[in-house]
């Protein structure tokens, strides 16, 4: 043990006392002619807001986490350079969930206790969404998940879980069956993940289908680990006039080609979800059965001929050229569908931000209950996918969807849904749920 | 559809499996068989040999069978190089103790993992095969290059076959494992074999996968599931028997191709894996497996 009474009392002489002043003063001069320092000056304290990034760098979702992340950065970016929140820059604190539920739990854990951050968000795969979320209730931690998983919107998670930036699973499914029914057949089989995010396909589809007078004849489940797709295929009925797909992970390119070699020319209608083939270059020689079917796209990844000046600005901010590709390498595809919902998701976070005037964790039930109180989200800079209806009661957002057709290696929309399309009875209400 | 095409269907399926099973898992066995290192990064050495088919079949840009076959004999040498060089450097140094090479091997599988992740990146990417032909039945299309898979694995089969029975590399592998001491004493330069083994073992899942990689893209979390059928294989057939792993391949690639067209994947997952356990219990040399000495 040391002794602390032999210590000497204040160790402070005057040459350093005048070296400290001196210190402090030449920091004064540089703060007050460097811009960066007087912008944040109004604010009580200039230290930063704290984001947690939730991302899948590694495990199956890794292809979806590189873009989240370019996307993440490059809207603080433009947050950090218009002044921050609420005159406090935003600081984006990255974590790896190798797209593992249990993982994703800690992950949300660590940010909560080491990191301090002031929300976490960008959670995808719905299997972690699901294992992270209830440990983000117990912390008091907003969590803002970019997921298209209906948990949020069901009601079966908590008061701290939003999506405001893309739309859920069932809100998707019920805008795009009236167009399959009309347009491509009634009778749909369907093959999905053998995991939450499938299941909400599952959950949704059949009602939807059968809402339009059509009939799911057959619901094929697969392993999200699976490698090989052959053997699934015999169980399409042979009466089938659409095949709805929804497939991820990195074996999507094996289940379009091995579709292709089952069928040949030979085949029903098919309508994906862009899911089966984000990431994937659809100029592949493989994939040229694809040509003439139709997929469901949250954003189009090909620049369309009535881009909006929106679509163009945010294309340029996150590095993506006209045909959804990395500018820096061609080879690199974006997950540009669903990647908008981590932009607009910070631009949401920003703005209840400042409606509560957030200046810590202390406020983070006036940052709740801003976020609540949004009601839409008009088309813009910071929401360049379109408009959008926000539910506080559900936490979730409402806007349109594309169904875009693949003709020559790549797609055009050939329908976009209305908000209303997309619109359910909604009975979750988390507002309920005290803070 | 009706069950003879079907039954037609889920075999040839089986047999593409058991072809590429029994390539990656004779590698495995081959190594434990003579050096006794059981080796848990071989499955990412088969994902090398993805991976590297692309990069190599990617720098060709004529006909897509140049750069096939230039990756099916490029990719090998690369990948038992790199084999070789940890053997060297890590192995070697280990004396090939069991408990030791486990954990290195286990090192090794995440240095490969992350390293081509953070260089090939999270993708899955594909190789054109070399050719495209559609064979259409009556009932089904089903794809010419599985059937080459099928026919070029039983050719490389009888390959090493040749090798480990006929030629005098067999002969000094063979003794190498009947007995490493004895051997030694006959003046055969046992870590020369051990380095040689070990590099062939991982170029034979190299080959396995440039082979599935037109079918399956390159990823660089492939080699796990060839990993775990890989020890199931090498646990039924008997370590280190060509004829046990060639018979236990085709059994488990058969049955999970039969009974997840059928039925459901996971259960066959679960009978190849209840199969191991029954054998580890009532027969834990395995099926051909000579006894313990």
């Amino acid at each position: 043990m040391t002794d602390k009474t032999s210590a000497p009392k204040s160790s402070v002489t005057r040459r350093t006392t005048l070296l400290g002043m001196g210190a402090a003063t030449g920091a004064g001069i540089l703060s007050s002619v460097s811009p960066g320092f007087v912008r944040y000056s109004h604010a009580q304290t200039s230290a930063p807001i704290k984001l947690g990034f939730e991302c899948h760098r590694t495990g199956i979702g890794a292809s979806y986490g590189r873009w989240y992340e370019r996307v993440a950065r490059a809207a603080v970016k433009i947050i950090n350079e218009e002044g921050g929140i609420n005159g406090r820059p935003v600081k984006l604190i990255v974590e790896d969930d190798g797209t593992d539920p249990k993982r994703g739990a800690e992950v949300v854990e660590k940010f909560a206790t080491q990191h301090k951050v002031d929300a976490v968000f960008g959670t995808l795969f719905s299997h972690v969404v699901v294992a992270a979320a209830p440990r983000a209730g117990e912390l008091k931690m907003p969590y803002l998940v970019v997921s298209e998983g209906t948990h949020v919107s069901s009601g079966s998670l908590n008061r701290y879980c939003f999506q405001p930036g893309i739309t859920d699973v069932r809100s998707q499914v019920t805008s795009v069956a009236p167009w399959i029914t009309q347009n491509l057949g009634k009778k749909v089989t369907m093959i999905f993940p053998d995991y939450a995010f499938g299941y909400d396909h599952r959950d949704n589809l059949p009602p939807a289908i059968k809402a339009q007078g059509g009939e799911v004849v057959e619901m094929i489940a697969v392993p999200p680990t699976e490698t090989s797709f052959t053997r699934y295929l015999p169980r399409i009925p042979a009466d089938t006039d659409v095949l709805y797909h929804i497939m991820v992970g990195p074996a999507v390119l094996t289940f379009v080609t091995e579709l292709g070699q089952f069928y040949g020319s030979q085949r029903p209608q098919i309508f994906g979800f862009i899911d089966s083939v984000e990431a994937v270059d659809l100029s592949t020689p493989q994939l040229s059965f694809l040509d003439g079917t139709y997929f469901w796209e949250g954003m189009p990844r090909y620049a369309q001929k009535d881009q909006s000046e929106w679509d163009k600005f945010y294309r340029t901010a996150v590095g993506v050229n006209e045909n959804g590709a990395s500018i820096a390498d061609p080879k690199d595809i974006a997950t540009y569908a669903h990647m908008y919902g981590v932009w607009e998701t910070l631009f949401t976070i920003k703005q209840a931000m400042q409606t509560a005037g957030y200046n810590g964790p202390q406020d983070k039930a006036k940052f709740i209950e801003a976020l609540e109180a949004i009601e839409t989200f008009e088309e813009g800079r910071d929401h360049p996918q379109g408009n959008k209806i926000f539910n506080g009661k559900n936490h979730q957002v409402y806007g349109h969807h594309n169904i875009s057709k693949v003709e020559g290696g790549r797609m055009d929309v050939v329908h976009r849904t209305s908000i209303e399309d997309g619109m359910y009875e909604v009975t979750a209400d988390y507002t309920k749920m005290s803070l | 559809m009706a069950f003879g095409p079907f039954l037609l269907l889920a075999t040839l399926e089986g047999l593409l499996q058991a072809a590429v099973l029994t390539l990656t898992a004779l590698g495995l066995s081959l190594v434990f068989g003579v050096m006794r290192v059981v080796n848990v990064a071989h499955g990412e050495f088969y994902m090398l040999g993805a991976v590297v088919a692309w990069w190599v079949a990617s720098m060709f840009s004529l006909h897509p069978a140049v750069g096939f076959f230039a990756a099916l004999v490029i990719s090998p040498l690369i990948v038992g190089a790199i084999a070789f060089a940890s053997e060297r450097l890590i192995l070697k140094r280990l004396n090939y103790d069991p408990e030791s090479t486990i954990v290195a091997t286990i090192g090794m599988l995440y240095i490969i993992q992350q390293t081509v992740l953070l260089t090939y990146g999270p993708d899955a990417r594909p190789v054109s095969a070399p050719f495209y032909y559609r064979i259409q039945l009556p009932w089904f299309g089903y794809s010419g290059y599985n059937l080459f898979v099928i026919a070029a694995a039983i050719v490389l089969l009888l390959a090493v076959w040749f090798v480990l029975s006929r030629t005098r590399l067999g002969l000094i592998m063979r003794a190498t494992q009947f007995d490493r001491e004895m051997a030694q004493a006959f003046g055969i330069p046992i870590e020369r074999v051990y380095a040689f083994v070990f590099a062939a073992g991982a170029m034979l899942a190299a080959i396995a996968a440039v082979l599935i990689v037109p079918i399956r893209q390159a990823h660089y979390l492939m080699g796990l599931d060839p990993l775990l059928l890989s020890f199931i294989v090498v646990i039924l057939g008997g370590l280190g028997s060509l004829r046990g792993t060639v018979i236990a391949a085709l059994l488990i690639g058969l049955s999970d191709g039969i009974i997840s067209v059928f039925f459901s994947p996971t259960l066959a997952k679960i009978i190849s894996t209840l199969l191991v356990t029954l054998v580890l219990v009532f027969k834990p040399e395995g099926l051909f497996g000579a006894k313990a000495r």
